[in-house]
């Protein structure tokens, strides 16, 4: 077979992190190529660095033949290498057709010609049996669905080789994926190469007819889709048994701790109830968007709660973060760089944030201290890092995510209220993370996780209960469920 | 090791910067300008600025800014005569000009936190109304004040009082620096300034109050402010609405040359106190080799301009 694409042996580092150890790659015309791996695993470095975003420290790539090294995205677009990221990079203000042509505007002596723009955008747009979108159109007051085929049509615009499309269907309902589903095969038939990134294995199933498996940065395997089991791929993905990953100690389930009835936020949730006792991992399953981060948000004080009530050891009363710290309960944010950690602070004083008295006199925190505290639960929570007075972005992300977590051991909170907490870290540090949760349960803390990704849910918790719509459903045993009876109850309408 | 060493130098880069340019003007002019009188003009000189810079470096760390300093240095000084013309004693005279500061700290501190205006938009209404406001209490003139002991906080040391070394106004400004220096490094409300300019979601999800944290920032620039502008009146020895035009920028220049960082969670004390030596030893220099006024102007933009690509550079260097 004769490759348009082969990329071998990328290598590319951040700093102290490696994000890409050596990955082998390639894409024939005509084919679907999926992309799987774990988040983290380098599948978005290694895309970047395909369109040019990011210059390899090694390794070589191919386009047709012949050596490819863009300088930037655009010279990417221009050889004829197109990315669709799950952000839609659209000018939301301008009109369809002046996004599809975007950075290739035709001229005419100097000035716009909108004649061949109309044209040119109205082709890409009928080649994809879109002519139901108007080119006239604002793109900003498109469905993020339509959004997404115009920034498919500004690649055919480019006349692209190959087209590589991150997460596509993260946005998008049942009905929109069948027609992007159409749509990839549309451009599979004019010849184009198109690498699919995802973690669901339903999809690379349907639309992939090969797979490339990525882990920690190394491209691990895959061959052809119909050649491999689900399970195969899995373990291809984790590198481990199920069964090492996610330790799971005797646990004794014992008072509540924490409850919530009828809880309500501005829009999301909607009517959540529940109990969190001591001693168990209370997993919270659904879509992104599902209100999954609102519950946990408005159980912390960081969203106003407009019904319902929080009652923490029997204590109901108005929630602040400080009110919830002060009552031993901690959050770890989904969002560990825009707000989980201050990142040009140094590791122990984002460690040390919440709980700086006991540090010092009254009112005063001495450095000594900091650091002797900081080294500790370093230590504990084996974060490798140099001296704990470094700046704690020059950790790796799962360096960074066990900091975060050591700051509510730091504080010794009994209620721990974890949004995706592996998200975007390498499967070491996710299975340190695991142990570390499995060991806060079984010293009678609890712990309320949210997480998108089931497997991981399915081997941390005890009782696992899925968010839809803004409502929270029943708590259920986890040995009463399984993937596919979670995910229906997530995706279902009513 | 990279990056201790890139921390040393960011600690001691303000330093060399001023070593180099008192080496520099002392090569050119070892008469006039290395001499101990010319050492205590610079620090005469540096003292009303150094002084506000002292609250400034709080509020840039923050992540703010504050615009109406120079405004506020005028309507201390306005506000210290007026009340001394009226036969206040100098120390209620003073602390009433602080008051007047801090009112418009608690002002700029409401606005930022309730409101939810920015600090720029807030401080730039006030660097008008706050000079209106000093125009206003002294009818438009300067405001003569009885000689009281507040004259001479900035005017060299007679014979007889020699031992104190330093005339009194350096000494407040020093005593101020070291409460300060202390309060942002070893306060539990020092480090949670650090926390809020640095991330404020972050400082906010650890459950720092934003709004009493950037309360009592902007109290405490603007009392800093007046108490500078106290300084100034004693340098003046008048009430005078229109003095410190222009000043909110050579302290503001005076904390990022001494190596603040306007996106916040950066600066120090001492940092910001070198960078008010460097501005006055440039120009104290520039008079010394009698350049024209246009080009010292020229000499201390570049200056600014040099010491922010210097950290730019180090921060890539590390990055």
């Amino acid at each position: 077979m004769t490759f348009v694409l082969s990329m071998n042996g990328i290598r590319k580092s951040f700093g102290a992190t490696i994000a890409l150890a050596g990955v082998d790659l390639n894409a024939a015309a005509g084919e679907v190529l999926a992309l799987v791996g774990e988040n983290g695993a380098g599948k978005s470095t290694l895309m970047k660095t395909l369109s040019g975003a990011y210059k390899a420290d090694a390794g070589e790539m191919f386009l047709e033949g012949r050596p490819y090294h863009p300088a930037n995205p655009h010279a990417a677009r221009h050889a004829g290498v197109c990315m669709i990221y799950q952000e839609l990079s659209l000018a939301p203000h301008l009109s369809v057709e002046e996004n599809i042509l975007l950075g290739i505007e035709p001229r005419r002596f100097g000035v716009m010609d909108w004649k061949t723009v109309r044209k040119r955008a109205a082709d890409a747009l009928a080649e994809l049996g879109h002519k139901d979108i108007d080119p006239r159109a604002i793109t900003g007051s498109l469905s993020i669905a339509r959004q997404q085929m115009v920034e498919i049509a500004r690649a055919i615009a480019s006349g692209c080789k190959v087209l590589v499309l991150d997460e596509p269907t993260s946005s998008l309902a049942a009905k929109d994926i069948e027609r992007l589903f159409h749509l990839i095969r549309t451009l599979k038939d004019r010849g184009c190469a198109v690498i699919y990134i995802s973690h669901i294995l339903e999809e690379v199933r349907e639309i992939g007819e090969r797979v490339t498996v990525l882990r920690d940065g190394k491209s691990v395997g895959g061959g052809a889709t119909s050649d491999l089991s689900d399970s195969e791929i899995v373990k291809l993905m984790a590198g481990r048994d199920v069964e090492e990953l996610y330790p799971r100690t005797h646990r004794q389930r014992s008072e509540p701790v924490m409850s919530l009835e009828n809880l309500s936020g501005k829009t999301l949730p909607r009517d959540a109830s529940l109990v969190l006792h001591r001693g168990e991992v209370f997993g919270i399953a659904g879509l992104i968007g599902s209100g999954r981060t609102e519950l946990l948000r408005a159980i912390f004080g960081l969203d106003p709660v407009v019904a319902g009530t929080i009652k923490v050891e029997q204590i109901s009363g108005p929630a602040s973060p400080a009110v919830r710290w002060n009552q031993a309960v901690g959050m770890v944010s989904e969002d560990r760089k825009r707000e989980g950690l201050a990142l040009n602070l140094s590791i122990e004083d984002n460690l040390v944030l919440s709980q700086l008295r006991g540090l010092g006199p009254p009112g005063f925190v001495l450095p000594r201290k900091v650091r002797r505290t900081a080294r500790e639960w370093i230590q504990k929570s084996r974060v490798k890092c140099r001296e704990t007075g470094d700046s704690i972005n020059t950790l790796s992300g799962g360096n960074q995510q066990k900091v975060a977590i050591a700051r509510l051991l730091h504080h010794d909170c009994d209620v721990l209220l974890l949004d995706e907490p592996t998200r975007g870290i390498d499967v070491g540090a996710k299975a340190e993370i695991y142990r570390t949760i499995d060991d806060l349960a079984r010293q009678g803390k609890a712990v309320l996780m949210v997480s998108s990704y089931l497997p991981e849910l399915l081997g941390v918790c005890d009782r696992i209960a899925v968010m839809s719509r803004g409502r929270l459903g029943p708590a259920h045993p986890v040995g009463e469920v399984d993937e596919l009876s979670l995910m229906t109850e997530a995706t279902k309408t009513s | 090791m990279k990056e201790n060493v890139s921390q040393i130098v960011k600690k001691l880069g303000p330093i060399f910067g001023l070593l180099a340019v008192v080496i520099l003007f002392s090569a050119l002019r070892p008469a006039t300008f290395a001499t101990l009188d010319n050492l205590q003009i610079i620090l005469l000189q540096t003292a009303v600025v150094g002084t506000a810079a002292l609250g400034m470096t709080f509020v840039i760390i923050s992540g703010g800014i504050d615009l109406s300093v120079g405004s506020v240095v005028a309507l201390s000084t306005v506000t210290t005569a007026t009340l001394l013309a009226r036969g206040w004693p100098p120390l209620a005279a003073a602390l009433g000009a602080i008051v007047a500061g801090l009112l418009v700290g608690l002002f700029i501190g409401t606005m930022v936190t309730k409101a939810g205006l920015t600090p720029f938009i807030t401080t730039l209404g006030l660097w008008g109304a706050v000079r209106g406001m000093a125009k206003g209490l002294a009818n438009e003139q300067t405001v003569i004040a009885p000689d009281t002991w507040l004259n001479g906080l900035l005017t060299s040391l007679p014979e007889d009082k020699k031992w104190m070394l330093f005339p009194p106004g350096i000494w407040i400004l020093l005593v101020l620096a070291v409460i300060m220096a202390c309060v942002l490094r070893y306060a539990i409300w020092g480090r949670h300034v650090f926390a809020v300019g640095s991330n404020e979601l972050t400082a906010r999800l650890c459950g720092i109050s934003i709004t009493r944290t950037k309360l009592g920032i902007y109290l405490l620039g603007s009392g800093m402010a007046a108490t500078a502008g106290i300084l100034q009146f004693s340098y003046l020895t008048v009430g005078d609405p229109t003095t410190g035009t222009g000043m909110e920028l050579d302290v503001i220049a005076a904390v990022v040359i001494g190596g603040a960082s306007l996106a916040g969670g950066e600066g120090s004390i001492l940092g910001s106190l070198i960078g008010a030596l460097i501005m006055t030893s440039v120009a104290n220099g520039c008079t010394k080799m009698e350049f024209p006024n246009w080009a010292q102007e020229i000499v201390t933009g570049g200056i600014i301009i040099t010491a922010v690509l210097i950290d730019r550079f180090r921060r890539k260097g590390i990055s």
